[in-house]
């Protein structure tokens, strides 16, 4: 399917719902400046990629989002239908995924490895199952309440394992699971929170062609089930440009265009950043390939 | 013979395993010229110089031998270790026998051989010669053993552990039983068949029953919570002082003290917890340690409230719903004994102690087994496994380390304030770091998280040990032998495995190659 079918025609992003709206971001280190005043909007509803070479600057925007780093200056502010408006730089980082629905994976996997496949969703359900269990005191003493809560948990944990595969392997420590599967277990453990906005840190990464094209296929049905919006890094160019709605481009801190993947596709500065006074070789060869054509192309 | 067929050897060097084995006699004998070779000892009209230069090379000796028979081992040599360590122990452990053995003439020749003064310290060399020529037996019949051996081990070691942890609905309940049962065998006439149970054996029983509620309770914080936690013996303190100081102070009984004295720890808990939040690992054990001590410096140092080193006696035994286990009761009501026109005995106070510590135990057991399947309890085993991801999924990691460090530190100031009635006295000295220590070796040996290894632990660690005291100035050794070579041989602790606290699947899990077969057909 074609992503652009998506877009709606013509330069009015203003017209389309934003989820979520950076301004001005930067976030400084000491004296190195690895996010500099950056300003995009995510809409709902919507798949939209942040590319960049190494070291762009593509996780400490995720880390700012989710309130592991505290901006030196921008706003960041999440704007929901049902759940409200929240300005996330001023948030306590575990109550973003609680109040504002910000749920993220991780660029190097970060599972409960000696956990169950199971408990690792159920733990993603960690509030629900406060409240219900009365701050565990009720379930301490055996009422039905929390039977009933932590059952509606397992259906939902349930859900998730069937979308990625792994209800066979429920029972096994999380850590025991091949690579791949780790990858699909952290996004199924993130959509276990009921987000609203889901941020995924080079999900493909490791993963082989079919695993790949598996991802898109989950990724692109959670966008249009689950409709929630979606905030993607990737290195690899066949799921960036295969499913994203809108990308944003990073180099070196800086926001160096933004568009449909066509618009990017065709960027000069784009080019640029990823070709720069490097060698091929050093891009990952989809990169490669791409702006191979790309040049052609010029 | 069987070496034919094995795989061949790591190459061996015999310059290098020379020189290593040099090496290591060399470190032995600059250490043991400093610390055997010169002996101080009392003579008449002062003190005087002994030295002991036959020791200091027998060191060296045993050192020299020790490491190469460790590099041939290594290098899958097994067969000269076997010859040689095989008759050093046979003629020393002869020696060590040969008074009863062979008469005095022999005793005298044979102990010449002995390397040490000391007959436990040759004991200790006879049977480590014989630990390596059983190890060096063992690699000639499994020749072509490799190094994926301990790899092997551990997994080998891992289903023990499993099994353990699966028939632990048998074991549980035969332990309790057991347990329950053990007190009242002191009645019992002497028989041939059935051990036989005194006083000491009971003290012994209690004093392992409240190691073992402070490991399981230490087991929340660092098993499940995974907070390295060295100070754990100040809670402990905090329990004891409380109930020992409302007793005193107000006259209250043990029942009533027995919730203030948890409550206090566990504030104390959160005290503890609030300023540590930030840290883990290395740090927060450092930090755990010195607030243990800080504990102990204020309960020593403030002498007006807590008596100082002095410490605080008379506290009150604990009763049976109001009667007292004595003789005649102070006020003339009724005793344990008239109210049951029992004869009066003093093991039933004894035994009535015990069943207290034991109900205490078995109360934290069965609120760790419950909370393990409740949110906080699943949240607390997520944080030990990652606290960044924990905080991207919405839960407050200070919150759920504060009701970790709280709920534990509740635990040990229950057994405190056991202890403090027990005791009938305490004092600061009662709460050293030690403690501390030997609680954490409880349940890192036990395996973290196990709550049957704990109890083998504390059996192993405070049980055998009283059983030796006789061996007083070894025990610690041996401890410290004892954790060196777990550590080695199984890091993780003895019986480490964790069963899911929920499963989908119910029934017989599918074993694991048939998962892995099933996989590729449903990703197609
Ligand atoms: N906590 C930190 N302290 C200091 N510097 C940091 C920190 N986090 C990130 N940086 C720096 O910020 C820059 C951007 O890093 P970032 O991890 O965001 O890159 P990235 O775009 O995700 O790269 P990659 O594609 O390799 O994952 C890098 O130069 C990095 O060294
Ligand atoms: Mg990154």
């Amino acid at each position: 399917m074609s992503p652009s079918s998506q877009m709606q025609p013509g330069p009015e992003p203003a017209v389309k719902k934003s989820l979520l709206v950076v301004e001005h971001l930067t976030m400084r280190f000491g004296g190195l400046i690895a996010i500099n005043d950056i300003s995009f909007v995510a809409a709902d509803r919507e798949i939209t990629a942040i590319i960049g070479p190494n070291g762009a600057g593509k996780t400490t925007v995720f880390n700012c989002l989710t309130g592991f780093y505290e901006p030196t200056i921008g706003r960041l502010t999440l704007n929901h239908p049902q759940r409200g408006r929240f300005m996330l730089e001023r948030m306590e980082g575990h109550l973003i995924p609680a109040q504002a629905g910000v749920a993220r994976t991780f660029q190097n996997i970060r599972l409960f490895g000696a956990m169950s496949v199971l408990e690792n969703l159920i733990v993603a359900q960690h509030n629900t199952l406060m409240r219900a269990s009365g701050f565990s005191f009720a379930g301490l003493i055996g009422l039905p309440r929390y039977s009933r809560a932590e059952a509606r948990a397992v259906e939902r944990a349930r859900y998730w394992l069937d979308r990625v595969n792994l209800t066979a392997r429920a029972d096994d420590p999380a850590a025991s699971l091949p690579y791949g599967d780790q990858r699909r277990l952290e996004i199924a453990r993130a959509m276990c929170i009921e987000p609203a906005l889901l941020c995924l840190d080079e999900p493909a990464a490791g993963l082989n062609p079919r695993e790949s094209a598996d991802l898109n296929r989950l990724l692109l049905d959670i966008r249009n089930e689950h409709g929630i919006g979606l905030l993607l890094i990737e290195h690899d160019m066949t799921v960036v440009m295969g499913i994203s709605d809108h990308i944003v481009v990073l180099d070196y801190g800086r926001l160096i265009a933004d568009g449909t993947p066509e618009e990017i596709r065709s960027n000069p500065a784009v080019v640029r950043a990823y070709l720069g006074e490097e060698e091929d070789e050093d891009l990952p060869e989809e990169v490669a390939h791409d702006i191979d054509v790309k040049r052609e192309d010029d | 013979m069987a070496t034919a067929s094995a795989p061949k050897p790591p190459a061996f060097d015999l310059a290098a395993a020379l020189k290593e084995a040099g090496l290591t006699a060399f470190v032995m004998l600059a250490l043991a010229a400093g610390i055997v070779a010169f002996h101080i000892v009392d003579v008449p009209g002062g003190l005087a110089i002994e030295t002991r230069f036959g020791t200091a090379i027998a060191v060296a000796a045993l050192g020299f031998f020790g490491r190469l028979g460790v590099i041939l081992l290594r290098t899958a040599r097994p067969l000269p270790v076997l010859v040689v360590a095989l008759a050093a122990a046979a003629v020393w452990i002869a020696a060590l026998l040969a008074e009863s053995l062979f008469g005095p003439d022999w005793a005298a020749r044979l102990q010449m051989t002995l390397p040490f003064d000391d007959v436990v310290v040759n004991w200790i060399v006879a049977l480590t010669a014989l630990g390596f020529a059983l190890r060096a037996l063992w690699m000639l019949r499994n020749a072509g053993a490799s190094a994926e051996e301990i790899v092997d081990r551990d997994a080998a070691m891992d289903s023990v552990a499993a099994r353990v942890a699966r028939s632990s609905r048998y074991i549980g309940p035969v332990l309790l039983v057991a347990a329950v049962v053990f007190p009242l065998l002191i009645f019992m006439p002497e028989t041939a068949w059935l051990p036989s149970v005194d006083r000491r054996l009971l003290d012994i029983g209690i004093l392992v029953v409240t190691y073992i509620m402070l490991g399981w309770g230490l087991n929340i914080v660092v098993g499940l919570a995974g907070l390295l936690d060295l100070g754990y013996v100040a809670f402990y303190a905090v329990g004891a002082y409380s109930y020992a100081l409302l007793a005193t102070h107000f006259n209250l009984g043990f029942w009533i003290c027995l919730p203030f004295a948890g409550m206090m720890a566990a504030m104390a808990g959160m005290l503890l917890g609030f300023p540590v939040l930030r840290l883990r690992g290395d740090y927060l054990a450092i930090v755990t340690l010195g607030f243990g001590e800080m504990i102990r410096v204020v309960l020593l140092n403030w002498y007006k409230f807590t008596n100082g080193p002095d410490g605080i006696s008379g506290i009150p035994r604990p009763t049976f719903f109001g009667l007292p286990f004595s003789r005649t009761a102070d006020d003339g009501g009724e005793t344990f004994y008239s109210f049951f026109g029992l004869p009066y005995s003093p093991t039933d106070r004894v035994i009535f102690l015990y069943y207290v510590i034991l109900a205490l135990a078995l109360l934290t057991n069965l609120f760790t087994l419950r909370i393990r399947k409740l949110p906080v309890g699943r949240a607390w085993e997520a944080l030990r496994e990652d606290e960044i991801a924990c905080r991207s999924l919405g839960i407050n990691p200070r919150n759920t380390k504060l009701t970790a460090f709280s709920i534990g530190a509740m635990f040990a100031g229950f057994a405190g304030s056991f202890f403090a009635t027990r005791q009938g006295f305490i004092s600061p000295e009662s709460f050293t770091f030690i403690e501390s220590a030997v609680i954490l070796a409880i349940v890192v040996l036990g395996g973290f998280g196990s709550q049957i290894g704990i109890v083998l632990a504390a059996i192993l660690l405070i049980g055998l040990p009283e059983f030796f005291r006789e061996l007083q100035q070894y025990r610690m050794l041996a401890f410290g032998a004892a954790m060196v070579l777990i550590m080695l041989w199984r890091p993780r602790g003895l019986l480490a495995f964790r069963e899911p606290t929920i499963r989908l699947h119910h029934g017989v899990s599918p074993p694991a190659q048939t998962v892995a077969a099933a996989r590729p057909d449903e990703v197609a």
